[in-house]
Order: structure tokens, then sequence, then C-alpha cells
């Protein structure tokens, strides 16, 4: 089970999580303008890396609020989370500072 | 060598010490006329039916680790075609009748036992759900009956139909055909039968890079082995599709979970057959062996590490325990994760892609063993031809553009 930190409330069992997908992806700006590939890619197509994975967790029996975490996909490893509407981190800094 | 009786006696009174190899282990040629990257059942069936029934002979199979080594070794062997749309009983069904006779064909007992597979309802909702699968699936010609919960008890005597339970057994749906088969001698009996027709399977053989020409149309694949020339690739790798796919710039609507399992220590025959139960994240088969073969929902969330939490079982075996209150004492030896693809509409994903040459058979999810045969065997005409076998084409990647979707997410027996 993970232990995830949520940003208003702190470490918490994975139990009071609810998994939200991928993070960062835009709704279209302009819906009439794009066509329907521009809608598969929005609401189907997925990055699933095996590696980080900014995702979306929503602290469900806690806060209820939705939050974003850095996770690894092969060691489960978070090594971040943040505020939805907050910048993604960078990823590489991240990782420099997991590695020491 | 052909297996019968009298292959066993001749290496019975030889000590057994004649059996010959099953398959070669080959060095990669450099070219080959089609490349098949995984060697799992899928991919190796895929493989069996192209030098089989397409005439391909110069083929081969790579696979990054061993062969049968990923959800194929991995799964709770249940095989069923009891699905709710039209598109999923034609290739479900296609798969079952295959099973029927494989073991047959392939000269290999795959241990196919259609004991029957029992989809418990607890609620009203599953009541109405199930009668509505049992009467499209009759309608289809597919077999599928309600039983009370009365006539469960009868079919699978340990099972608890006690009123006073959490979730209460109100009936259950039935397909007499269903059953298990053996999964690592599917793997086995196709990967032989693929060797006969001379397919090179080479394992330890990972992709690292897809090459394509000025037009984007597939030339090869470069491997931890070297590189190897191919004008068709048929990428079967369940979980690690997307990360394949990527290679040649191809976004998949695919997400990755674990899907964990486990088996308990062998006891004496106590359950006849398959139970399933969806709402309660439960299913349950006893092997030849004696383990209970114990499946559980998947993770919460996308995962390649093969393993999963310890609450996803424990809730699995909270509801095994109320279903079958004799199993409380039985301990379990082994519990592990596969990773599985998952669409957004739970079906999977066969056929061509927008890169000339490269073909995708994908997205299998949960339950992609059961369909190993009819997944080769349409997957093998769909690369042979260039275009979609009849009943892979309503399964292609447009899919998700045109909006067709197959959605078998919340219509059918899919153990989520």
């Amino acid at each position: 089970m993970l232990l995830i930190k949520c940003p208003h409330c702190g470490e918490r069992a994975e139990l009071e999580f609810r998994y939200g997908g991928e993070a960062h992806i835009a709704r279209p700006a302009d819906p009439g303008a794009i066509d329907d590939s521009g809608w598969a890619d929005f609401l189907y197509m997925r990055s699933n890396p095996k590696g980080w994975h900014a995702e979306r967790w929503r602290h469900e029996f806690g806060c209820g609020r939705f939050f974003n975490a850095i996770r690894h996909t092969v060691s489960d490893r978070i090594v971040a989370t943040y505020r939805s509407g907050d910048k993604r981190p960078d990823i590489a800094s991240l990782e420099a500072a997991a590695k020491r | 060598m052909r297996f019968s009786i009298f292959s066993l006696a001749r290496q019975a009174l030889g000590g057994h010490a004649g059996w010959p190899v099953q398959w070669r282990s080959p060095e990669p040629k450099t070219s080959y006329d089609a490349v098949i990257v995984g060697a799992g059942g899928h991919g190796l069936a895929t493989a069996y039916y192209l030098a089989r029934e397409h005439g391909l002979r110069n083929i081969a199979v790579v696979e990054k680790g061993w062969l049968g080594g990923g959800n194929t070794g991995r799964n709770t062997t249940i095989i069923r075609s009891n699905y709710l749309w039209e598109e999923s009983e034609a290739i479900y069904e296609h798969a079952v009748k295959l099973w029927e006779t494989l073991a047959q064909e392939l000269n290999y007992n795959v241990m196919y036992s259609p004991r029957g597979v029992m989809m418990l309802a607890h609620t009203v909702h599953d009541i109405q759900v199930f009668k509505r699968h049992v009467h499209a699936n009759r309608l289809a010609g597919i077999d599928n009956e309600w039983l009370s919960a009365e006539q469960a008890k009868a079919f699978c005597p340990p099972l608890n139909i006690a009123p006073g339970m959490r979730y209460p057994v109100l009936g259950a749906a039935l397909q007499r055909r269903g059953g298990t088969a053996r999964h690592d001698a599917v793997a086995w009996g196709y990967a032989r039968g693929a060797d006969r027709l001379g397919v090179d399977i080479i394992e330890n053989c990972e992709v690292t890079a897809i090459r394509r020409d000025a037009n984007g149309a597939v030339t090869g694949i470069e491997t931890t082995r070297g590189p190897i020339a191919t004008r068709r690739l048929g990428v079967v790798a369940a979980g690690h599709t997307s990360v394949l796919m990527g290679m040649a710039g191809v976004r998949m609507p695919l997400e990755s979970y674990p899907l964990q399992a486990l088996v308990s220590e062998p006891i004496k025959p106590a359950i006849p057959c398959v139970v399933m139960s969806n709402t309660i994240h439960a299913y349950i088969s006893q092997s030849d062996k004696g383990e209970l073969v114990i499946g559980a929902g998947t993770d919460a969330y996308t995962s390649y590490s093969q393993t999963g939490a310890l609450h996803v079982t424990t809730h699995t075996l909270d509801a095994i325990c109320e279903l079958f209150p004799n199993f409380r004492r039985v301990r379990m030896l082994r519990n592990w994760g596969g990773i599985v693809d998952v669409t957004p509409d739970r079906s999977p994903i066969i056929g061509t892609t927008p890169v000339p040459g490269l073909f995708v058979n994908c997205g299998w999810g949960t339950g992609g063993f059961k369909a190993t045969p009819g997944s080769g065997h349409v997957f093998a005409a769909t690369i042979a031809r260039g275009e979609p076998h009849p009943i892979a084409a309503p399964f292609t990647l447009e899919r998700f553009r045109t909006g067709r979707l197959i959605d078998e997410a919340a219509a059918a027996a899919v153990a989520h």
C-alpha cells in the first residue's frame, strides 16, 4: 500500500485516496475547432509510460480535493505531490534529488 | 516426435531419457518475412497460425524474457464466451471453439477442462444484468443459463448461500462450456507447433527500437541481440504495448495495471467448477494439482511493477472466505501480479496501425487468456492479408476516433 502525501492533509494511507489517471490533460480550449482525432487524443490516448508519471489523485476520504503526484511506474515510488493547477515539477531534477 | 500412447510407452521403457527438445533455441537471422514481438500465448498462437494457415515459414517470435513468462504464466486460466455484445461474442466464441479441439490440433495436452463457469449475482442489478447476458448469449447461439441460488449450490456444493451474508448469493449465470486450461501447456504447445513449422522463437531478445523508411513503413527492429529486418511487425506485448508502440511514434489508448492472483496449498478436490463474482471482486477454481487458484481485481493505479498491493488480495480473500467458509483455514502459498493493458471500452485492439507494416494485438485487459487461440488465429490472418479478419474488424484502433466503441466495461462480465 502506498503512503501518499496529500498537499493539504499530509501523509495518509493509499486507502484514503482514489486514483484519477494521467494528469495535465487539458480539455480543448475551443472544442468546436478540433476534429475526431483531436477528441480521440483528449479522451482516450494516454502516455502510459514505463517510468515517471504525472497523475491525479483525489483524497476521497479526507479533504476530498484533487491533487497531482509524480510516481515511477516500475518502483511505484512517489517523489512529489503538488496542488492541482500548479506547474508540473521538472522530472530530471526530481530524479537527481531521488538519487541523492 | 508425435506424442501418443505408443511414444509414451516407448519412452517409459527407455527410462524417459529419449525425449527430444520441444523447440529449438535459434540465433536470430538478419531478416524475416514477419516478426512477432512477444512470446506469450497470443504471440505464439499468431506465429503458429501464420505458418500453418497462411504459408509463411520465415517467421520469428522475439521475446525479451522467456517464453510464456508474462501474463500467460500469471493468469487464472479461465475460459468462457458469455460476453454481451455481438462483436465480443464472435471473437470469444471463436476462441472457445478452437479450445475444444486445440489439444488434438497441437498434439499437445493443453488440459482444456470445460467444467463450467458460474458468475454470482449479489444484487438486483446483478440479476438484471446477468439475465440480459443469458438472453443475449442464447440469441447468439452461446450457452448460458440462469440458476437460482439453490441450483447454484447444487452445481457447486461448497458455495455459501446463507441469506445472512453481507452480499448474499441471489442466483448465478452458468456457462457449462466454460472452464479452464493449463496456461503453460498452451504456450508450450503453440511454441512446439510453431517451431515444427519453422518459426524461430528467440528468447532473451528485447526490442529496443523500431526502424522505418522514408515513407514511415516498418523496415525492421533493433534488439539486444542485434538488428532484424522485416516488413511485417506484429506487436503482441500486453502490458508493454504502449512502450513498444511509442518506438514507432504511435500513441495508444491503453493504461497498464497490475492484476494480482494467488494460489493456496494443494487440497483434495473441493470445488468442481469456476466461480466468479464481479461484485465482490473474487474468482476461484481448483487446479489439477489441488491448489485453489484465486484472482483479484486490478490495483488502483497504473504500474509496471508486476506485484501489486496486499490490501487488494486481502479484499479478495475476504470475499472468498465469505463465499466458501470451508476455505477459511486454507493457507496461501504464492501471490503475484501481471501487467494488463486496459482499453477505455475494455475490449481488445486487433489490427493495422497508422504505420505501414506495423500490426498490433493488445488491450485484452484482465481477460486475455480465454481468447488465446482465437486472438492468434484472427491476428495471423490480419497480418497475412494486411487487412483485418472479419471477426477482428470491429476491434480496430480506429474505433477510438470514430466512436464505435465496444463497451464491455459497463455491460459485460468484466471483473474489475
